[in-house]
């Protein structure tokens, strides 16, 4: 490991941090201007993440240590993707430990814990978020897989640093698969994150919750921490994206110190025009009735599988 | 991995567009967007024996990409909005299995059919052989969309978006029929649908229905 890498592993890591919570307030404020609202501030999501860190824990008496624990290890799972995603530079220590494949297997690591969390206290509103997130995540799993393997093909290896470089690289060619396989990805991202066609972040109705139903007996450092990891969710997806299907401007292999510093406003600007257009699908679109979620995930599945086959077939 | 000129890179896209816009097709519920579909797969293939035209100096194919616009962009299109307005069924679709078991073995018929093409494309020398599978899937879901549904003018549908696979596959694997035959399938399929749905009025004055079950019926009542 040199210098560099080590260097590039942490800057990136930390922008995750600093940015994830920015990258949600952004959204939120987007989304306001598009429905004719007064926006909320764009550091919010800063102010309430301090404020519940402020705040005293309440736990409930029936908690097991899954309760307690499930935070930390939610939180620790957001950060290790956001470590392996090459979102500034590809020159990363953690990126050659973990592959494409082993970042699914984190999401669903959050995901199982978050479920048990919340089935653990034993209310009605935990257990049916909890069934309904595992529904949306077994539907949505797949097709995250299959947009990878799409990448994988084209690419030749399921490692994320090698796929952005080999990305970053090639000729500039009309790749009909890794269009389909960006449609899909999109689609998989909005039902992962709880965006509006499959939950609606922003409601109060318990019986439509999905994601906030199972956070709902959380309170102070623990909700800090959750809120903190769904931001850093949101903003990993959003830099997978990035890096699969635009990395003009991250740094690729041996690039130096420059390319890192110049590749920082280039991801910001990314991300900001990602925000945009996440705040425009959401006003655009009303949320589905649940059962309605299996057909749009299958057609997710549908779409990445298609890219899979055309990708074989053609050859691009 | 050789990268290929322009022309052929668009001609795959198009390829891909057709075999998502068959998919669609076979997803879709309602009647008055399937038809909006064909329109929009007729259109795509326009385009794409365009561009292949273009691409090999064929001349006769801009004129098969001319008879593909007017035959399936405009006119069936225009016949079958104007037979449901006639026949006043804006109902759904329905279908005989439900839509994600279709796609299902949509996708199934979809790796049969590449394995099926792979051989075939491989004794073709033109530039496009790579699209056979596509234009043999686009027919199987064709199919299959004529088997999975009960009324009468998304079986049609079917059929007729069949036609536009077949043209297709000849299109890239010899660049296209002769244009005596193409003008013959042009009118056949013309007057098909001009046959077809005068059937449709002698069905529903049968029956009061253009549900295709009905006919099984026929040979009880003799």
């Amino acid at each position: 490991m040199t210098p560099t890498e080590f260097a590039s592993q942490l800057l990136q890591l930390g922008l995750a941090l600093a940015l994830a919570p920015l990258l949600v307030g952004w959204i939120n404020q987007c989304r306001a201007w598009l429905q004719n609202k007064s926006a909320p501030s764009l550091l919010l999501p800063y102010r309430t993440i301090r404020k519940l860190f402020m705040k005293d824990a309440v736990v409930a008496l029936q908690a097991s240590p899954i309760f307690r624990v499930a935070p930390y290890v939610v939180f620790g799972a957001m950060c290790c993707a956001a470590a392996i995603i090459p979102s500034l530079a590809t020159d990363l220590p953690f990126g050659r430990a973990a592959d494409t494949i082993a970042l699914v297997g984190l999401f669903a690591l959050a995901r199982v814990f978050i479920a048990l969390a919340a089935m653990d206290i034993g209310t009605a509103f935990g257990s049916l978020g909890a069934r309904r997130e595992m529904f949306v995540g077994f539907l949505a799993e797949p097709a995250l897989l299959m947009v990878l393997f799409t990448a994988s093909l084209i690419s030749g290896s399921t490692s994320l640093p090698t796929i952005v470089d080999v990305f970053a690289h090639r000729e500039l060619a009309i790749y009909p698969s890794l269009a389909f396989a960006g449609v899909a990805f999109a689609m998989v991202s909005l039902a992962e994150n709880a965006r509006i066609p499959v939950d609606n972040p922003a409601t109060h109705l318990e019986l439509t919750m999905i994601h906030e139903a199972m956070i709902l007996e959380y309170s102070a450092r623990h909700l800090a921490l959750i809120e903190w990891a769904s931001s850093l969710k949101l903003f990993n997806y959003s830099c997978l994206g990035i890096a699969l299907f635009f990395p003009v401007g991250i740094g690729v292999a041996g690039a130096g110190w420059t390319a890192l510093v110049a590749a920082a406003p280039v991801l910001v600007a990314k991300l900001a025009v990602g925000g945009f257009a996440l705040a425009l699908v959401e006003t655009l679109s009303a949320k589905m009735r649940i059962f309605r979620a299996p057909e749009f995930l299958g057609t997710a599945f549908l779409l990445a599988v298609l890219a899979m086959l055309v990708n074989l077939l053609l050859g691009s | 991995m050789a990268t290929l000129p322009l022309y052929a890179q668009f001609i795959n896209l198009f390829a891909a567009f057709l075999l998502l816009l068959a998919f669609a097709m076979l997803a879709q519920r309602r009647v008055l967007s399937l038809i909006n579909l064909f329109a929009m797969q007729g259109f795509a293939l326009a385009v794409s024996t365009a561009i292949v035209a273009y691409g090999t100096h064929q001349s006769h194919l801009y004129w098969s990409a001319g008879l593909t616009l007017v035959l399936k962009v405009l006119l069936l299109p225009w016949l079958l909005h104007r037979l449901i307005r006639q026949l006043d069924v804006k109902w759904d679709v329905e279908g005989l299995i439900n839509i994600p078991t279709t796609m299902l073995v949509g996708i199934v018929l979809v790796v049969f059919s590449f394995n099926l093409a792979l051989p075939i494309a491989q004794l073709s020398h033109t530039v496009t052989r790579a699209t056979l599978g596509i234009a043999m899937a686009s027919v199987m879901l064709s199919f299959l969309m004529m088997i999975t549904r009960r009324k009468a003018i998304p079986q049609v549908v079917g059929f007729l978006a069949m036609e536009n696979g077949l043209f297709f596959a000849a299109t890239s694997a010899t660049y296209g029929m002769p244009m005596v035959v193409e003008l013959g399938i042009a009118l056949d399929v013309l007057v098909g649908m001009i046959i077809l749905g005068v059937f449709f009025f002698q069905i529903r004055e049968q029956f009061d229905s253009l549900d295709l079950k009905h006919l099984e019926t026929l040979k009880e009542n003799e």
